[in-house]
């Protein structure tokens, strides 16, 4: 059977490209970048040829990237090593659409004697910068807001939020898995401090991210070690990954983006024609790749268990299909019911996605819905 | 997307056994689960063979996810043609049974369809008791 694969904002085909610049990292050139010897050295130029590359593309020196395992840990890694760093400041800002990665560390914080504000967004998802002005206090250490939202692609205005940290003396981080090669990151236009990156949203391998930290900042590591990434993040560095990481920022283009953000349109015009669907989240200034709306009366899971059927695979934002069985907090944020958050469904594109298929789901879609509204009891 | 699921299961989402509504039911049972939204509705019409009643059609509409359609579904099967002191009897756990199994976090939340048909029962029951 074909698959249709539109979940694209979980995580991405690695590119061949990427993998064809990873391999020789597992079993040619395998030392320990750590290592004196030549074995080493090669490893360690690759680790610094692509702190090189992923430093350039958001407008960062070299030596302020420090590679992680991903956007979990690089998002912990700023929160809790400000927090254990500045026990005199101890006021968090961020907003209440993060990825559960920044709210439940967060929400560990808390435990640990932080203060957080969770600002509300409106409809759409926007952050008003207004509301970030207001919340700092001369308590505050930081304020960390997520770039592209992942489950309804609203982009904020970093620009705008960064001047007034900067103006504050706060600390500004973005959380930039979803955005990242996409909408462009530049650490001085959007005054950020620091910065989120991870790869395997655009076609790099699992398992890779990077932390931009400016320089000046100090941070307490999460892990001790050998002295790995400036003393910041020990561990033997995941060579093949960092390298797939980077190539996979070099094979990013603008043209993809265009591409995509034109299928996009197709999709959401061709959804909104089926009655009774709304959008969730703006209609400009929207991730390039994300799509996401509710389908009045019906629920999502159903939804995606018949698309499945058919070989799509997408998600939704259903209490069914989340671990606290709780509607996405997202949906919430933005003012869905209960019942409208469990009729979303998420399609997420990609670089590979390609017109016929998304004719395909059109095609397919409105049956299925169809269907499950004569089921459905709610009218 | 979907849970690990069973063939039966998914057999009886794909292609749901009885869906729709009665006109004039004797009998409906609504039954909503606030905690993860799904609602169930179960139409009966109840029959008569040698003095006792049973269940001589029944259909549903379920709002919900793959394992509420689907043990609405399975539900209706079990109950069509049982009398209705049977039909009363069957549990969660038989629907779960008859469908090869639930994933564990689907036996309570999205299991009610046994509870949706006892409140049509009792529906009936109670009309018949206002008619006397
Ligand atoms: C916005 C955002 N932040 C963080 C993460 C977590 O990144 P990772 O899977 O690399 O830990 C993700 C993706 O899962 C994400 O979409």
């Amino acid at each position: 059977m074909r698959h249709i694969y539109l979940d694209n904002a979980a995580s991405t085909k690695v590119d061949e490209n990427v993998l064809k610049s990873m391999l020789p990292y597992f079993t040619e050139k395998y030392g320990n970048a750590s290592s004196q010897h030549f074995a080493g050295q090669e490893a360690k130029n690759a680790l610094e040829k692509s702190r090189r590359i992923i430093a350039k593309s958001i407008k960062a020196h070299t030596h302020e990237i420090i590679f992680t395992s991903g956007g979990t840990e690089s998002n912990n890694l700023v929160l809790k090593g400000l927090f254990f760093n500045n026990p005199e400041r101890n006021h968090i800002i961020t907003t209440k659409i993060e990825h559960d990665c920044v709210l439940n560390t967060c929400r560990w914080l808390e435990t640990q004697g932080a203060k957080v504000t969770y600002l509300n967004v409106d409809k759409e998802g926007f952050v008003n910068p207004k509301d970030v002005e207001k919340a700092i206090t001369d308590k505050t250490l930081i304020v960390s807001i997520i770039h592209a939202n992942n489950e309804i692609g609203t982009i904020q205005n970093l620009e705008e939020i960064g001047k007034i940290c900067k103006q504050k003396n706060v600390l500004f981080h973005t959380d930039a898995c979803q955005s990242f090669t996409k909408v462009p990151i530049n650490i001085k236009k959007q005054h950020l401090d620091l910065v989120t990156l991870n790869s395997h949203k655009i076609h790099g391998p699992k398992g890779v991210g990077a932390l931009y930290i400016k320089d000046g900042i100090k941070i307490t590591p999460l892990t001790h070690g050998g002295g790995h990434e400036r003393n910041l993040r020990n561990g033997t560095e995941n060579i093949p990954g960092v390298v797939g990481f980077a190539k996979s920022v070099e094979v990013a283009n603008s043209k993809d983006v265009e591409k995509i953000t034109e299928l996009r349109d197709k999709l959401i015009k061709g959804l909104l024609k089926i009655p009774n669907v709304q959008l969730n989240g703006p209609e400009k200034r929207r991730l390039c790749n994300n799509v996401n709306v509710s389908f009045n009366n019906i629920e999502g899971e159903s939804i995606g268990g018949y698309l499945e059927n058919s070989g799509i695979y997408v998600s939704t934002g259903s209490a069914c299909m989340s671990h606290s069985l709780e509607p996405s907090h997202v949906l919430k944020a933005i003012g869905l019911s209960p019942v409208q958050s469990n009729s979303s469904l998420r399609l997420s594109l990609s670089k590979y996605t390609t017109e016929e298929e998304i004719n395909y789901v059109l095609q397919i879609l409105p049956k299925i819905v169809e269907k499950l509204r004569r089921i459905s009891p709610l009218k | 997307m979907t849970l690990k699921y069973s063939r039966k299961v998914m057999e009886n989402f794909l292609h749901p056994k009885n869906m729709g509504e009665i006109k004039n039911p004797d009998g409906i049972g609504k039954i909503g689960n606030p905690v993860c939204g799904d609602v169930m509705w179960i139409y009966i019409k109840v029959g008569k063979k040698k003095e006792k009643e049973f269940i001589k059609n029944i259909k549903f509409k379920t709002f919900g996810c793959t394992a509420a359609i689907a043990t609405s579904s399975m539900v209706t099967q079990l109950a069509k043609g049982k009398n209705l002191d049977d039909a009363k009897k069957i549990t969660r756990e038989n629907v779960a049974k008859s469908l090869k199994g639930l994933p564990p976090i689907k036996m309570h939340c999205s299991n009610l369809a046994s509870d949706a048909l006892k409140k049509a029962i009792e529906d009936y029951k109670s009309k018949q008791t206002q008619k006397t």
